[in-house]
C-alpha cells in the first residue's frame, strides 16, 4: 500500500511539472434527468428487494404467527373484553366490577397469598442452593460429571411418578413421622400435607425437581469464566472469598438473573405438584392460584375467570419487566 | 573541557565508592556464619519444613475434597432415592406392597379429619424386596387394559406436540434470526412474554378458543396450543443468531436459495439445540397435568400423569410398576441425550 501511494504522488508531481500552464478542464456534464432516473431505479430495486425479504421471512414466520394469534393473542383480547362484561353471554358493560369481585374474593386473595409466599421462599432458596452446589462441583471434584447427571436426573422424572413416594414419606403414617421428623415443628405426629407445614413438603419437592437445572446453568457460567483472570487475582493475593465475590459474582450476575426468572416461572407451575399430591381441594395454605382458576372453570364463571387471568397477566408482565429492567440497569453498571 | 571534568568527576566518585566498599567491614552473611555441618543441618530442616507445609496443604485439599464429596454424595443420594425406590418397589409382589404401604392410604381415605382412626403404625420402607417378582408388571400389562390406554394417551398427545412445535419453531426462529427490523423485534419480545406466562394465564384463552371452535374435550384442544407454544422459538432464535453471517453470505454467493440456506446451513448448525429442545419439550409435555385437567376433561382420554395421582388403596399393588413404567421413556431419553440437554441448558443461560 505505501509503495502505491508514493507512486501516485510521483505521477502527480510529474504531471504538474509537465503541464505548468493552467489548463481549463471542461466539466463532465451529467444529465440531471438521467441521474434522477438512476436514483429512482436504485430506490425501486431496494424497495423491491426489501419487500421480497419481508415477504420471504414473514412467510417463514406465518405458521407460528397464525397459531399464536389464534390460540393466544386473539383469545386474550376476547378475554379482556369478557372481563368487562357481566357474563360471557350478557354483554352489558360493567366496568371494573369483575375485577373488584375477583380481588375481594376470599379464595383468590388466599390463593394469591399462598402462591406469593411459596415463590418468595422457593425462588431465593433454589437460586442459593443451586449456586452452592455449582460451586461445590466446580472445585475440581472427582467424578463431577456423574454428580451432575444424578442431580439433573430429577428434572427428567415425571412428578406423577414420584407422588407415591412423597406420600410414603409425608402422610400421617409416613416415613417422615416414623423417623421423628415432626419434632422439628410440633410435638405430635403431623399429617404433613394437611397441616401448616404442607408448604414445606411442596418446597422439598420443588427443590428436588429444580435444583439440577439451575445448577447446570450456574456451572456453565462458572466454567466460562477465564481461568487467567482468577490466576492473576490469586497472584495479587486475593483469597478464595475475595476472588468469589469480586470476580466470579461479576461474571455470574447475568446467569443469576436468568435463573431467578426461570425459578419464578417454575414456582408458578407448582400447582402441578400440589394437585398431584392433594387433588382439587387441598389444605388451605396450599390453595394456589391455579386451583382458583380450575374451580372457576368448573363453575363456568367466565367473566370472573377472565378478570383473574388479566390480573395475573398484568402482574406477570410487571414482575418480568422489573426483572429485565433491573438486569439491564445492572449490566450497564457492570460495563460502565 | 566541561565534559572532561565531568568524566573525571565520575571516575573519582566511582573510585571513592569502591574504596568505601572495600574498606568497610561487612557482616558475615547468614550462611557464612555457619559451619559446614550446621549449614547442612539447616538445609535439611528447611526441606523438612517445606515438605510439612506441602503435606499440610495436601491434607487440607484432601479434607476439603472429602467434605465436598460427602456433601455431593449426600445430595445425590437424596436426588436419586425417589427414583431408585420406585424401581425397587416395582419388583415387589402386590401382597408385600399392601403389607408395607397399605397403612399410608388409611390416612388418605375419607376419614382423614378424624385423628382417632389413624393407626399408630408406620410403613416399613424396604428397599430390597423379599422376593423379586415381575408380578406388578404382568398385572399392569395384561390384566388392566386401562393403564395401557393411559400410556397410549400420553404418547399420542406428546409426540405430535413435540414434532409440531419443533417444526413451527425452526421456521419462526429462522425468520426472527434473519430478519431483524424494529417491528419484528417487538413481536419477538411479545413472544418472550408469552413464553414466560404461567398456565394460569394461558389456559384461559386456550379454553375460550377451544370452546369457540368446538375442539374442547378432544385431543386437538391440547395438541394445537402445544404446537404453537413459543418456548422453543425463543431458544432457537438465540442459537440461530449466533450463526456467522459469513456462512450465509457465502451460501448466497454460491446461489443457494433461502430454503436451501435454512435446511442445509441453519438447521444442521443448530442440530444440538434442536435435540436439546426436543428433550426438554418431551419431558415438559410428558409431565403435563394442567392442560388435560382443563382442556380434556374426559377421563378416558386423559394421560397417565393425571391418572397416577388418582391411584388409591385398591390399586397400590400395581402403582409402583405404573410409576416406574411412566418414568422409563424420559429416563431413557435422558441417558441417550444428556450431553445435548446439558449443552442446551447451559447455552440458554449464557449470553
Amino acid at each position: 500500500m505505501p509503495s502505491e501511494e508514493t507512486q501516485n504522488k510521483e505521477t502527480i508531481k510529474e504531471e504538474t511539472r509537465a503541464d505548468r500552464k493552467p489548463q481549463t478542464v471542461s466539466a463532465v456534464t451529467i444529465d440531471p434527468e438521467h441521474l434522477a432516473k438512476i436514483k429512482l431505479d436504485k430506490k425501486k430495486f431496494h424497495r423491491k428487494r426489501r419487500l421480497k425479504d419481508w415477504a420471504m421471512f414473514t412467510g417463514y414466520l406465518t405458521p407460528s404467527l397464525v397459531g399464536v394469534l389464534v390460540f393466544f393473542y386473539l383469545p386474550l383480547l376476547l378475554i379482556l373484553k369478557t372481563s368487562f362484561q357481566r357474563s360471557s353471554t350478557n354483554t352489558d358493560f360493567v366496568g371494573f366490577d369483575n375485577y373488584s369481585r375477583v380481588l375481594t374474593n376470599e379464595a383468590f386473595v388466599n390463593a394469591a397469598k399462598n402462591s406469593m409466599t411459596f415463590s418468595g421462599i422457593a425462588v431465593p432458596l433454589s437460586v442459593l442452593l443451586a449456586l452452592l452446589l455449582a460451586i461445590l462441583l466446580n472445585t475440581k471434584l472427582p467424578a463431577e460429571s456423574v454428580f451432575r447427571s444424578i442431580l439433573l436426573n430429577p428434572m427428567m422424572v415425571p412428578v406423577a411418578s414420584v407422588v407415591l413416594i412423597w406420600q410414603v414419606f409425608f402422610s400421617y403414617n409416613g416415613m417422615a413421622n416414623g423417623w421423628g421428623l415432626y419434632k422439628l415443628f410440633e410435638d405430635g405426629r403431623i399429617d404433613w400435607l394437611k397441616s401448616d407445614h404442607s408448604q414445606f413438603v411442596i418446597l422439598v419437592l420443588f427443590l428436588w425437581k429444580n435444583l439440577g437445572y439451575n445448577m447446570v446453568l450456574f456451572l456453565a457460567a462458572l466454567n466460562s469464566i477465564d481461568e487467567e483472570i482468577l490466576e492473576a487475582a490469586k497472584m495479587d493475593g486475593a483469597n478464595a472469598i475475595v476472588r468469589f465475590f469480586a470476580i466470579k459474582m461479576h461474571f455470574l450476575a447475568p446467569t443469576l438473573f436468568f435463573v431467578a426468572i426461570m425459578s419464578l416461572i417454575n414456582s408458578f407451575k407448582i400447582f402441578r405438584e400440589v394437585y398431584l399430591l392433594t387433588g382439587d381441594h387441598p389444605y388451605a395454605n396450599l390453595y394456589m392460584l391455579q386451583h382458583f382458576m380450575n374451580n372457576a372453570f368448573t363453575n363456568l364463571d367466565y367473566s370472573k375467570l377472565s378478570a383473574g387471568a388479566i390480573i395475573m397477566c398484568v402482574f406477570m408482565i410487571v414482575i418480568v419487566g422489573a426483572l429485565f429492567f433491573a438486569e439491564s440497569k445492572f449490566d450497564a453498571d457492570v460495563e460502565g | 573541557m566541561n565534559r572532561l571534568t565531568e568524566q573525571q568527576k565520575r571516575d573519582a566518585a566511582t573510585n571513592a565508592r569502591r574504596k568505601v566498599h572495600t574498606t568497610v567491614d561487612r557482616d558475615l552473611s547468614f550462611f557464612e556464619q555457619m559451619s559446614e555441618a550446621e549449614r547442612e543441618e539447616f538445609f535439611k530442616d528447611q526441606k523438612k519444613k517445606s515438605l510439612r507445609v506441602r503435606k499440610a496443604r495436601k491434607t487440607a485439599y484432601r479434607i476439603s475434597t472429602g467434605i465436598g464429596l460427602i456433601v455431593a454424595i449426600t445430595v445425590s443420594i437424596l436426588a436419586i432415592i425417589p427414583v431408585f425406590f420406585t424401581f425397587l418397589n416395582s419388583f415387589m409382589s402386590s401382597a408385600e406392597i399392601a403389607h408395607n404401604y397399605g397403612v399410608i392410604f388409611q390416612s388418605l381415605s375419607g376419614h382423614a379429619e378424624n385423628g382417632a382412626t389413624y393407626l399408630a403404625k408406620t410403613p416399613s420402607l424396604t428397599l430390597v424386596p423379599q422376593k423379586v417378582t415381575i408380578e406388578q408388571y404382568l398385572n399392569l400389562l395384561f390384566m388392566s387394559p386401562t393403564y395401557l390406554m393411559k400410556f397410549w394417551n400420553s404418547i399420542i398427545l406428546v409426540v405430535p406436540i413435540v414434532l409440531g412445535q419443533m417444526g413451527v419453531s425452526c421456521l419462526a426462529a429462522y425468520s426472527f434470526a434473519r430478519y431483524r427490523r424494529k417491528r419484528r423485534e417487538v413481536l419477538f419480545f411479545s413472544y418472550i412474554i408469552l413464553m414466560l406466562m404461567p398456565f394460569q394465564v394461558t389456559l384461559v384463552p386456550n379454553y375460550m378458543i377451544a370452546d369457540q371452535i368446538g375442539i374442547l374435550n378432544t385431543r386437538w384442544a391440547i395438541i394445537l396450543p402445544g404446537i404453537f407454544s413459543t418456548f422453543a422459538i425463543f431458544l432457537l432464535t438465540k442459537y440461530m443468531r449466533q450463526i456467522p453471517v459469513a456462512y450465509i453470505e457465502a451460501a448466497k454467493l454460491d446461489g443457494a436459495t433461502e430454503w436451501q440456506i435454512f435446511t442445509q446451513i441453519a438447521v444442521p448448525i443448530c442440530k444440538n439445540a434442536i435435540f436439546a429442545l426436543t428433550i426438554l419439550l418431551f419431558i415438559d409435555y410428558w409431565n403435563m397435568v394442567e392442560q388435560p385437567l382443563v382442556l380434556l376433561n374426559v377421563p378416558d382420554k386423559q394421560p397417565m400423569s393425571v391418572f397416577l395421582s388418582q391411584i388409591n388403596e385398591a390399586e397400590i399393588g400395581i402403582a409402583f410398576a405404573a410409576s416406574a413404567l411412566y418414568m422409563i421413556p424420559p429416563l431413557l431419553i435422558f441417558l441417550w441425550g444428556e450431553e445435548y440437554l446439558v449443552e442446551g441448558i447451559s447455552r440458554s443461560g449464557v449470553k
